[in-house]
Parts: structure tokens; C-alpha cells; sequence
């Protein structure tokens, strides 16, 4: 952070007029607008790129933090990024907006497969975006370990994650906690090799 | 109406587990929903789930549907609220203790090690829904169609630029006329 400081992004100087009604309303706007996920490419090219409140330094603190984390990266992400422009009110103004179009359009949908979901043709094309859908968050995670993934233990502990679900049927928290406990112990102090910046400025480039 | 209590429990629950994100949670939740609960049959709680991603913002709000079909609007509100704002305070205070903790040695072994496992259980979660959205249990036809139209999707999704958006509703498309 020493060099962000030193270079005085200019998110710092816009940062103090923000209030909590423009903080709303700029993430009601990414809330509506970022069909087919990745909403972080969506915040980046809104709060670093448009509105310039965080420089790529912080928005980069802010997104491994949201991924340590329980919960959605788009609403870890807008609670992390509220706090910082405005106190609890931003965040609880920043996840209000970022949920209330998808509140809408699932409740919305919610009624209509209600009304829809014993004709054969709805049925139909639900089968097809569920197909398209699982090829779709394929991709995604594939993407992601592609950037991600270092080393025997990160394929380690992958396999280890996925045959404790598939194979062994730990269930999901017990996993977790298991294989979250041996790869935090792993990666224990001392024995963690420098992560290179390069890492994380390649994953950033990749959000578009 | 009374279903409410459980519904609160069930996703503030899950919303623990969605390290990484919400696919992480989804075998928990087919237990729960599903079998457990009895809210949803397995293949409606799939098409709840792939409707998620046709959402804009956190395609988790599917949580809200979920809440609508078993208990209309106030079930949906109380899904949405139990599943994004406990984990929401979480998150607030971590984010608020996160600078102090700079200098504590496994802050960096808990980023590192979790980062691994949450693709783990992204992909362990991908493969129990996979199996009720790709499946040959409705003859052979469709199993090839759906399984032709996940591979095709997958290729558009890492070869192209173009929105995924698209491909899942032309997933809908096909699925409307070769599906039936």
C-alpha cells in the first residue's frame, strides 16, 4: 500500500463526497446491468474505471479479501467497497442496490415457473439452460484455475475438495473444514513462497 | 407461511458455505431443498439454479425463487435476507479488520490455502448439478443434445469474448425445440 499512498491514486481525492444515495444508486446500476456473471469485471470498469473511487491496488485488496471469505464476490465486493467510500452506510446502500434488480428478476421468475413449470415447453427450454449453464460455470472455474492454480498442493487440494464431495460424500461443510484445515496448514507461515505480483496483475488484465 | 422458520435456517446456513461462491453450496443445498425439506423436486431446484445465471448481479439470488415457489413474495424476502445479510455483516467486519491483520503471519496461508479449495468445491458442486442438467435419464437423444450443448457452451465461453448471456438462452432455444 506504501505505493499507492506515494502515488496518490485519484480515487482519494473524489472519494470524500460520496454519499450513501450516489453510492445506491451506482450499484443498483452494476446490480442491472451484469448479465452473465463475472459482476467483478462489471465493479472494476464502474468504481476504478469510471468513477475512479479505488486505484487496482485497492480494488485488488478488496476482491481477495471477498474471496477468503463466505458469500458472493458481487456482494462481498460491494459491502468491502461501501464501507471504505462511506461507513456501514455505504456498504448496507452498496448491497441494497447490488441485490434489488436480481431480487426482482428471480422473484419475477419465481412467479412464472410457478405458472409454467408442468407445461412440456418450459420444461424444454429450462433443460436447455440448465445444459448451457453447466457448461457456462464450467468455463468460468476453468478460467479461473487456469490464473489461479500453482504446484502440486493447489492440484492437491483440489482433487481432494472434489472427490470429498463426488467420491466420499463428506458433505459439503465437512470438506471444507477438512481439506481447508490440512491446505491452510500446508501453506503455514514460513513456509509460503513469495506470491508474485505478476500473479495478481495477470488476473486482473483477464477481467476484459 | 410456516415453512418460513426453516426456509431462514436452511439458506443463512448455506450462505456459510459459499466460500469462493455459490456453486460451492449447491450439493449442500440439493440435500436440504430437495431431500431434507421436500421444497423442490431435484430437477426444478437445476432449473431454478441455471435460471440464477440468466440474472444480472449475484446469480445466488436464485435463493429468492426458491422463497417464491415455496412461499411466495415474503418467502422470498426472508430467503434473500438469510442468505445475503449475515454473511454480509461477516464480511463488513473482516473487512474491517483485514488491515490490522496485515502483519499476522496466516493471514497469507488462509488466503492461499483456501483459494484451492474453493475451486475444489466449486467443481464438486459443477459435477452433483451436471448430473441432473446433463443426463441420459430421458432417453439418449436428449443426454447427447444436452451434453453437445454444455461442451459447446463451455468452448464459446473460454474461446469468445461475447457474453455468456447469449449462449445460455441459446441454450433455451434449443432446448425449446429439440428438448421436448
Amino acid at each position: 500500500m506504501t505505493t499507492a499512498q506515494a502515488t496518490a491514486p485519484p480515487g482519494k481525492a473524489l472519494r470524500a463526497k460520496v454519499s450513501p444515495p450516489t453510492i445506491f444508486l451506482t450499484f443498483l446500476q452494476i446490480g442491472a446491468i451484469s448479465f452473465g456473471g463475472g459482476v467483478v469485471a462489471y465493479l472494476r470498469d464502474g468504481l476504478v474505471r469510471k468513477k475512479q473511487w479505488f486505484d487496482d491496488v485497492e480494488f485488488l485488496e478488496m476482491t481477495s479479501i471477498s474471496n477468503t471469505l463466505p458469500g458472493l464476490n458481487a456482494t462481498n465486493m460491494a459491502i468491502l467497497a461501501g464501507d471504505r467510500l462511506a461507513g456501514w452506510p455505504g456498504a448496507a446502500a452498496a448491497l441494497t442496490g447490488m441485490c434489488l434488480p436480481a431480487f426482482v428478476f428471480m422473484t419475477a421468475a419465481g412467479m412464472v415457473y410457478a405458472q409454467a413449470h408442468s407445461r412440456p415447453l418450459a420444461n424444454a427450454a429450462l433443460r436447455g439452460v440448465a445444459a448451457a449453464a453447466t457448461g457456462l460455470i464450467a468455463a468460468t472455474w476453468f478460467k479461473i484455475g487456469k490464473t489461479s492454480l500453482h504446484g502440486f498442493y493447489d492440484a492437491f487440494f483440489v482433487m481432494a475438495a472434489i472427490l470429498g464431495i463426488n467420491y466420499f460424500k463428506w458433505g459439503v461443510p465437512i470438506t471444507l473444514l477438512a481439506v481447508g484445515a490440512v491446505a491452510i496448514f500446508t501453506y503455514r507461515p514460513h513456509t509460503v513462497p513469495e506470491e508474485p505480483a505478476q500473479e495478481q496483475a495477470e488476473w486482473i488484465s483477464s477481467l476484459h | 407461511m410456516d415453512q418460513l422458520p426453516a426456509l431462514s435456517r436452511v439458506f443463512a446456513y448455506l450462505s456459510l458455505l459459499t466460500i469462493g461462491g455459490g456453486m460451492a453450496a449447491f450439493p449442500e443445498m440439493k440435500v436440504l431443498v430437495v431431500d431434507v425439506h421436500h421444497w423442490l423436486t431435484s430437477d426444478q431446484l437445476t432449473h431454478v439454479y441455471s435460471t440464477g445465471q440468466m440474472s444480472p448481479g449475484p446469480n445466488m439470488m436464485m435463493v429468492a425463487e426458491v422463497g417464491q415457489l415455496v412461499s411466495g413474495p415474503l418467502g422470498a424476502v426472508v430467503c434473500a435476507l438469510a442468505f445475503f445479510v449475515p454473511t454480509g455483516i461477516l464480511t463488513f467486519l473482516v473487512g474491517r479488520l483485514w488491515k490490522r491483520l496485515e502483519h499476522w503471519p496466516w493471514r497469507d496461508s488462509i488466503q492461499k490455502g483456501l483459494g484451492p479449495v474453493a475451486i475444489g468445491l466449486a467443481v464438486g458442486g459443477l459435477i452433483t448439478f451436471g448430473k441432473t442438467a446433463i443426463t441420459f435419464v430421458n432417453g439418449a437423444l436428449f443426454g447427447w443434445i444436452t451434453l453437445a450443448l454444455g461442451i459447446l457452451t463451455f468452448i464459446a465461453v473460454v474461446r469468445t469474448k461475447v457474453n455468456p448471456v447469449w449462449f445460455i438462452l441459446g441454450g433455451a432455444a434449443v432446448g425449446f425445440f429439440a428438448l421436448r
